[in-house]
């Protein structure tokens, strides 16, 4: 193994925390800093030549390569694990920027209540009330803490919103439910279209109160704190499993590369599989990696920090042997617990008499109510707990995907000269009403290494035991009837949603928000890292992004991800100032 | 090596430009004349006659417009199996190989190169049954993977960008009214409500100045 020169800070995983982490350290101190990135090196110039429907949509191009990856998941204990063999239920990315090249840009904060979820749940619901095994918790940060946190993370990547909660004051237009905002948003809100506007028509018709949704995309021509200029969005509709050929939307590579290629203390390393985190007496001494040509490398670093996909954040630290794994029959152990998804509702359909032009959009494009996120809409027994967000997106409609669509029952075959009329007929006058509702934490579900099946190093899966309970069938129940609602509303013809009392199937795409495995807290007892996402056990280790999360929230994960790293750097920062740099404990 | 082995089809059967009589009727326009040869990649001659026959009952070719013929799927459909995806580079595939819950997906060892040569074997003599007995034939292959990966495929292959080798002239664009790769809608996106609004189809080609490859044509993609 070859033994490169040790760096202050070796970062695992070259996405948006990674980065911004290395931004940050490398802005406000002298230490050196390597970005490991396993993936390749990306340039938003590359993002002409990859609007392709075909090999980036639906053979997904900006993935990580399943062949040489991936989970495998059963229902229960009870079942045998199976790999997931193709994508999927949610798609990691790969190559420098990760998964924050091909996102949408949804950028919510999360909720006030989220962060104190447990406790507030007690003291609503009572205990008792409470769906079984439920095991969210407090993240040990308040809304508060991380006010000024969302805030830096808003500006340097440019959201586009409407504030519905200024200080305190609400505001119509915005979402009147978030918490309280000191600064309006630093863009005003992207276009709206034809069907987003007759969702906020209907939604307001019934008394509730529509907000576009917040995008990392820039509304018009942007300039960040560092300087960083983007135009304004064109609308082309390849955003979501693409990167944006304008640099709109923001992206690792065109909002953070810029400023960090020019700082000498920073460098990027792109090929590199990262095997294991080395460590020793409760201090870790580096990282093991394969380099792009096969040759094992070790490189020591006084700071490691993984900041990889939370499946990979999670696999790392079981290889690498750090912590107590999880153990849901006894509740002993925190590393794989709080596993979460995100509970995609079905969809109700809207059937127009008029085309959409729907190819034209963007990926964070859309009208939305919070009238039933959190919990302000629930008070009794029988309903959910908690629900989720209702809204129709604008994301850009493109041939393949979006071709086989007609009302239920229209045809018998799904291929033939009459399915080919329908198709044709219904082509381009559907939209649909979604839902993304919280998904809690619960015992059962968990990660863990697989026994059988192994990665193309020859290292165990990452296992997954995920199914979906009651709960999340009453929020689908619930959510469902507010689409119709809404649906009915807006006059057109419809078809009700159906809400799906399906098993947690790996197939079929609901989100990339997976969250938690090394999720924080103020007790190494119920969590694997501290709020400064330190872990307990190697304080010199930091932990970030959404693994962080002891459960889901409704809203997209990518912006609290941003405000818990630029914490943590301030922390990690501050303890370097007072001499304590590489780990002693904050 | 395999023998080179050809697709002949008249030119004139590929492509064109789609017109609309005032009676909504589709007519397909097409100035190239004499006999194409298409070089295949994976299927012989006489298997690109079995798929593209299967495929135009699947997407037919009829008083709605044109279909899979006209489009080149079948060529779409060589050169992704010819390619990386036909030998599963993007599927994980080490064993042991078990049957699982619906929710898990295709979980076989066969990659959609194996899928389509067992799938060809039931096609035999297809292409010379009359359009209801290649029918009947469709719908008892219906719930069998390799139907269904054809089906998928010919929906691909109608609306992917000409440089996969379907959606010919970008004849299936035209047929709904996709404009392709635009760069821009800033002026559009909040207009045109109710009514269509259908510029020009253009290729990504077209729209970045100089030809681009599929990943199908990586090497070691």
């Amino acid at each position: 193994m070859k033994k490169l020169k040790p760096v202050n800070v070796a970062i695992v995983g070259g996405g948006w925390t990674g980065l911004s982490m290395a931004r940050e350290i490398t802005g406000r101190t002298s230490l050196s800093v390597v970005v490991l990135e396993r993936g390749a090196p990306r340039k938003s110039s590359d993002y002409a030549e990859g609007m392709d429907e075909l090999d980036y949509a639906v053979r997904l191009r900006m993935m990580q390569n399943i062949a040489e990856e991936t989970i495998t998941h059963r229902h229960s204990m009870r079942d045998p694990a199976v790999p997931v063999r193709q994508y999927g239920s949610f798609l990691p990315g790969a190559g420098v920027g990760g998964a924050g090249e091909h996102w949408n840009g949804i950028s919510f904060r999360f909720l006030e209540t989220q962060f104190v979820l447990a406790s507030h749940l007690k003291e609503k619901f009572g205990a008792a009330h409470l769906p079984d095994n439920i095991a969210v918790q407090d993240w040990g940060v308040t809304y508060d803490d991380l006010e000024p946190h969302y805030w830096r993370a808003e500006q340097m990547i440019g959201v586009s919103g409407k504030a519905g909660n200024l200080r305190g004051e609400k505001v119509a237009g915005g979402n009147v439910f978030e918490g309280p905002r000191r600064n309006e948003y630093p863009l005003p809100p992207l276009k709206t279209t034809w069907p987003g506007l007759q969702f906020k028509a209907a939604a307001e018709k019934l008394g509730y109160h529509p907000f576009p949704y917040p995008a990392a995309t820039a509304s018009e021509a942007y300039r960040n704190p560092d300087g960083i200029a983007r135009a304004g969005c064109f609308y082309c509709g390849y955003c979501e499993r693409f990167g944006c050929m304008v640099g709109a939307k923001a992206q690792p590579t065109n909002t953070l590369m810029p400023v960090l290629a020019k700082r000498k203390s920073f460098a990027l390393r792109t090929g590199c599989w990262v095997r294991r985190v080395v460590h020793k007496n409760g201090r870790a001494t580096g990282v093991e990696y394969v380099d792009a040509n096969g040759q094992e490398v070790f490189q020591p670093a006084d700071t490691v920090v993984l900041a990889t996909f939370t499946l990979n954040n999670v696999k790392l630290l079981a290889l690498s042997k750090i912590g107590a794994a999880y153990d849901p029959v006894t509740g002993k152990g925190t590393l794989g617990r709080n596993l979460t998804h995100q509970v995609a509702g079905s969809a109700a359909r809207l059937f127009f008499d008029a085309p959409l032009n729907a190819f034209m959009g963007t990926g964070a494009l859309g009208m939305m109510i919070s009238d039933f996120d959190g919990d302000h809409a629930f008070n009794g027994p029988d309903g959910p707990v908690r629900g989720g967000n209702i809204g129709l997106t604008s994301a850009g409609s493109r041939p393949i995907a979006t071709f086989d669509a007609y009302p239920a029952g229209a045809v018998k075959a799904n291929w033939g000269s009459a399915w080919k009329a329908a198709a044709l007929e219904w082509r381009d006058r559907i939209a649909t009403i979604g839902f993304t509702g919280e998904h809690l934490a619960y015992r059962q579900n968990f990660m863990d290494l697989d026994p059988r099946y192994t990665d193309k190093m020859g290292d165990p899966l990452l296992r997954f035991t995920l199914d979906w309970t009651e709960h999340e069938y009453r929020q689908r129940a619930y959510a469902a009837e507010v689409q119709t609602k809404i649906a009915q509303a807006m006059g057109v013809k419809y078809e009700a949603a159906r809400p799906s009392r399906a098993k947690y199937n790996v197939i079929v795409y609901q989100s990339t928000h997976i969250q938690g495995g090394a999720i924080m807290g103020t007790s190494p007892e119920t969590s694997v890292v501290n709020t400064n996402l330190q872990h307990w056990d190697v304080p010199n280790l930091l932990v970030i992004g959404a693994s962080a999360y002891p459960q889901n929230a409704s809203g997209n994960p990518t912006l609290t991800a941003l405000a818990l790293t630029y914490r943590a750097a301030d922390a990690f920062i501050a303890a370097h100032a007072k001499g304590a740099a590489g780990g002693a404990a904050i | 090596m395999r023998r080179r082995e050809f697709l002949t089809v008249p030119a004139a059967a590929l492509g064109g430009t789609l017109l609309y009589t005032l009676a909504r009727e589709p007519i397909r326009l097409q100035a190239q004349e004499g006999n194409v040869n298409i070089p295949l990649r994976f299927f012989s001659a006489a298997e690109a006659r079995l798929i593209a026959a299967a495929c135009a009952r699947i997407f037919p070719t009829d008083d709605k417009g044109p279909g899979a013929n006209e489009a080149g799927v079948v060529i779409y459909i060589d050169r992704q199996l010819a390619g990386p995806y036909g030998r599963d580079k993007y599927r994980y595939t080490k064993g042991p190989f078990v049957e699982s819950a619906p929710e898990h997906g295709y979980q076989a060892k066969e990659t959609p190169r194996e899928i389509y040569r067992a799938g060809l074997a039931t096609l035999a003599g297809f292409a010379d049954l009359t359009p209801e007995a290649q029918d009947d034939k469709l719908r008892s292959i219906e719930r069998t993977t390799f139907f269904q990966m054809l089906r998928g495929h010919t929906i691909e292959g109608m609306f992917c960008d000409p440089m996969h080798g379907g959606n010919a002239g970008l004849i299936g664009w035209q047929l709904i009214g996709f404009p392709g790769p635009r760069m821009s809608y800033r002026a559009e996106i909040d207009q045109y409500h109710g009514m269509p609004f259908r510029p020009k189809p253009v290729s990504l080609q077209q729209v970045v100045g100089h030809p681009v490859h599929g990943w199908e044509e990586e090497k070691d993609a």
